[in-house]
């Protein structure tokens, strides 16, 4: 079944097409990674599709529901969740607060105006969930601020992870890390699906990463697909290598 | 209403307009480069228009007081910038207003040793004061005066702004300040001079308005108040939004008196409202242009 | 920590026994100096905790104020009904008010407060046959609460000063649940980065008006006791130096501590006793301080303790 389809997507910025005419269906539980140059247009598809940005034309479906045009919280609501390219958190709160906001808007509860946050419930359980998964148990009293540039991008996950999604969009989670670092996310994002049950589509620039764990790539180029295959099939697209070359 | 009484409601409103104008010209002119809100700039326009009374009485001239004052104002306003403002660019808004809050504090004290808490007034020069005839409608000199000043005033900063090197500089800045450090700007000496220029301003319509009102103090406060409405109603950082912001309250004060008495002011903060909720940006967008 | 709570009970017994050594000036200062820490505080809610720079807050204090003294001296002289009058309407100002307000951010949002607050402050200070115009409302009656079995008579100021602190008391012991709960911990979420919070499922709009309205709410009632605590109030409490205030008072303590705000309250109001008690001159002198303050202790002053006894970090300050 198709957990997202997208049907004649623009996006127009003036006389600029960021998203040009974009048809793509993805399935539930496949690992689809979207790779192109920079500029052609990743980030604003993930923008589109999580409402940051309305489309200029064209719909999306999400679990068979209309999604165009819906706001980001209402989007996520739905359980459609995203991790940003550049660390987008709570700089000041600690980790568990990071995370713990996040279980409280899922869970419906962050309107309790008279249930203090320090009497643990439900809530808290599932945090620490969520803090054992990205490994971060043991810094959950740090300020988010505070960590490695590798553990915030753990936290970016954490946070996406809390809202339980089903389809989760990783804005090149990799970004900025150094080898090790970039080894520890990958095992990590590898294991995700099966132990998340979640779909995840993934937009990266190291491709060492997305062919050692996609089942599925999109080659983006200036707002258009140009390829769509299996990992086999799209090394050897001879247009992906213009696109590459031609940069 | 008659023609004669509509044009001198007009002209009524075109003069404060004009005051009100150089007045916020300065204030979205330093927002616009420095993206700090000045609570003082009502305080320097206060400053400018007890020189004037100073400087009349102890010179017994209006035009010693036109050509110093705002001179005054202009170096106070360096000196506020290189002592005060300086250290506080990169820190939060809040921080800045608090600031300006405490200048505008100290000027009113200083304003207070000097002047008490009396009223004052300053007398037009001779050769303005009567009446003159436009249209039919006798109309105080002064006034006729005050219009002129403005547009003269208007047409200079425009010139500046688009033809000097310098105004060049100002406006590349204030609608993107990355560029204008990368244009190799030197950029602490270009807000002091732009503070200095705003503070000069604030000065010459403290001057104008003088001798049309009774000077006093808290001219500061409400001074301020009406200022930010005229900016933000032209478009935070704006000069042409700032004309525009001063000709709606000019005439809305002064048609305002005759049909909305007592609420005219009121009428002004809804319609600041009602532009920021539709178009939070002002009239005329953000640029210096 | 035993430490810690020793010098708060002693404080706490110290404002409770203060009307019994202290001169009726010093009461009166005390007094009024605990509706401003009222005020300061639910102003903080929306500053320091949502993110929203509020320039308008004046409007809710002053509505509070005017309706309980109007209901006081003209239609019914009892102070639970005035009050809760007074309150009402002030609630519902900040429903209206917030509900525009919330629709922005940043600097224009502060900008459009000013604006709704001065609007207020017109009608206030020009519709003189209903609030007395520039003289304001004037002998605003303070009469005796009834209960059913007894009366407590509020017109000494040791009376007033007890039914000031138990208001203020009960509202921060409120304020403070709700900073420190689920929804406080969503508004702190969104004064960090209202953008983000919203792919989590927030729907950032309806907690800052839901902020907005409770910050309204206590600051009407921190007018509400000031109207009969002064006797008589003017329209300058609309005017937007009075929504200057708590800025500033919160910027002065600290505006990510809860009580923070408190100790600016009570820093504002001594320096511009004393300073005035000494001198015609105390703005210059407010002024220095304030200044010298930006420029050299920005964090706040518990901030800035705080820091150096724990070492911890608080971040910088909302902006």
């Amino acid at each position: 079944m198709n957990i997202l389809e997208i049907r004649g997507l623009w996006k127009n910025f003036g006389k600029l097409s960021a998203v040009a005419g974009v048809d793509l269906d993805f399935r539930e539980g496949e690992f689809t990674s979207i790779i192109g140059p920079n500029g052609a247009g990743k980030t604003t598809l993930f923008n589109l599709i999580t409402g940051k940005l309305s489309p200029t034309s064209g719909t999306i479906m999400f679990n068979g529901k209309d999604i165009t045009g819906l706001t980001p919280f209402q989007i996520s609501r739905l359980r459609l969740s995203r991790i940003f390219q550049i660390t987008n958190l709570f700089p000041d709160l600690t980790v568990y607060e990071n995370i713990k906001v996040a279980i409280l808007a899922k869970r419906k509860e962050s309107l309790r105006m008279f249930t203090l946050t320090q009497n643990r419930s439900e809530a808290d359980l599932e945090t620490e969930k969520i803090l054992e998964v990205i490994g971060l148990l043991d810094k959950k009293d740090s300020i988010c601020g505070s960590l490695s540039h590798g553990d915030q991008r753990l936290v970016e996950i954490g946070v996406a992870l809390a809202t339980d999604p089903v389809l989760l969009l990783l804005d090149e989670p990799t970004g900025g890390m150094g080898p090790e670092e970039t080894d520890r996310m990958v095992q990590f994002i590898r294991t995700l699906p099966e132990r998340q049950k979640v779909t995840i589509l993934l937009v990266e620039h190291d491709m060492s990463v997305v062919f050692s764990v996609s089942e599925r790539i999109v080659v983006m180029h200036q707002g258009a697909i140009i390829a769509d295959g299996r990992p086999e099939d799209i090394r050897r697209n001879e247009k992906v290598r213009e696109a590459y070359l031609g940069e | 209403m008659t023609p004669s009484t509509f044009l001198s409601f007009f002209l009524n409103g075109l003069t404060s307009a004009m005051t009100f104008f150089i007045i916020a010209s300065g204030l979205t002119l330093i927002y616009g480069v420095l993206r700090i809100l000045n609570l003082a700039h009502g305080s320097l326009f206060m400053l400018g228009a007890f020189f004037t009374y100073q400087l009349t009485q102890w010179l017994g001239n209006f035009w010693y007081a036109l050509l110093f004052a705002p001179l005054i104002c202009g170096v106070a306003g360096i000196l506020m910038e290189r002592i005060f403002l300086r250290p506080v660019y990169g820190v939060p808004i809040p921080f800045q207003l608090l600031l300006t809050f405490g200048l505008m504090l100290l000027i009113a004290d200083i304003v207070r040793i000097f002047w008490g808490v009396a009223f004052r007034t300053a007398t037009e020069p001779k050769v303005l004061s009567g009446t003159m005839n436009i249209f039919g409608v006798s109309y105080p000199r002064y006034n006729f005066f005050v219009i002129v000043m403005g547009v003269i005033v208007g047409i200079f900063i425009w010139l500046f702004l688009t033809k000097t090197r310098f105004g060049k500089m100002i406006r590349a800045s204030s609608s993107d300040r990355e560029v204008a450090s990368g244009m190799g700007i030197n950029v602490p000496w270009l807000y002091t001079s732009v503070f200095g220029i705003g503070a000069y301003l604030a000065g010459l319509s403290g001057v104008l308005a003088a001798p049309l009102r009774s000077i006093m103090l808290e001219m500061d406060v409400h001074t301020i108040v009406e200022a930010f409405a005229i900016v933000v109603i032209g478009g935070l950082g704006s000069i042409p939004g700032a004309l525009i912001g001063s000709l709606l309250l000019g005439q809305l004060n002064s048609f305002g008196t005759l049909y909305i008495p007592r609420f005219e002011m009121a009428f002004m903060y809804v319609f600041m409202a009602i532009i920021l909720l539709i178009r939070p940006k002002g009239l005329l967008g953000e640029e210096v242009s | 920590m035993l430490n810690r709570y020793l010098w708060f009970t002693g404080l706490i017994i110290l404002i409770i026994l203060a009307p019994l050594f202290l001169s009726n000036f010093l009461v009166v200062f005390l007094t009024e100096m605990l509706i401003m820490i009222l005020f300061a505080i639910s102003f903080n809610l929306l500053f320091g905790y949502t993110g929203l720079l509020s320039f308008g807050h004046a409007a809710f204090f002053s509505i509070g104020s005017y309706v309980t003294g109007l209901i006081l001296l003209h239609i019914y002289p009892s102070i639970p009904l005035a009050f809760l009058i007074g309150v009402i309407a002030a609630t519902l100002a900040a429903c209206i008010i917030g509900y525009f307000c919330v629709r922005l951010d940043e600097i224009y949002f502060a900008m459009l407060t000013l604006a709704f607050g001065m609007m207020v402050h017109t009608i206030v200070w020009k519709w003189d046959r209903l609030t007395g115009g520039a003289d304001g409302l004037v002998n605003i009656p303070r009469p005796p609460l009834n209960f059913l079995l007894f009366q407590v008579d509020l017109s000494s100021i040791a009376s007033y000063y007890y039914f000031t602190l138990i208001l203020v008391a009960i509202s921060l012991y409120i304020l403070w649940v709700i900073v420190n709960s689920h929804f406080g911990l969503a508004l702190k979420a969104i004064r960090e980065n209202s953008d983000r919070i919203q792919f989590v499922g927030i729907n950032v709009r309806r907690y800052r008006l839901i902020s907005f309205v409770i910050s309204g709410f206590f600051c009407g009632l921190a007018g509400a006791i000031f109207g009969p605590f002064l006797k008589s109030i003017t329209p300058s409490i609309a005017f937007w130096t009075k929504s200057a205030e708590p800025v500033f008072m919160s910027l002065l303590g600290g505006t990510k501590i809860f009580l923070a705000p408190a100790v600016g309250s009570v820093i504002f109001m001594y320096l511009k006793e004393i300073i005035s008690g000494y001198t015609e001159l105390w703005m210059i002198y407010l002024g220095a301080i304030l200044i010298g303050f930006v420029l050299f202790l920005p964090g706040g002053i518990v901030g800035f303790l705080y820091e150096k006894l724990k070492g911890r970090r608080l971040g910088g300050i909302v902006g």
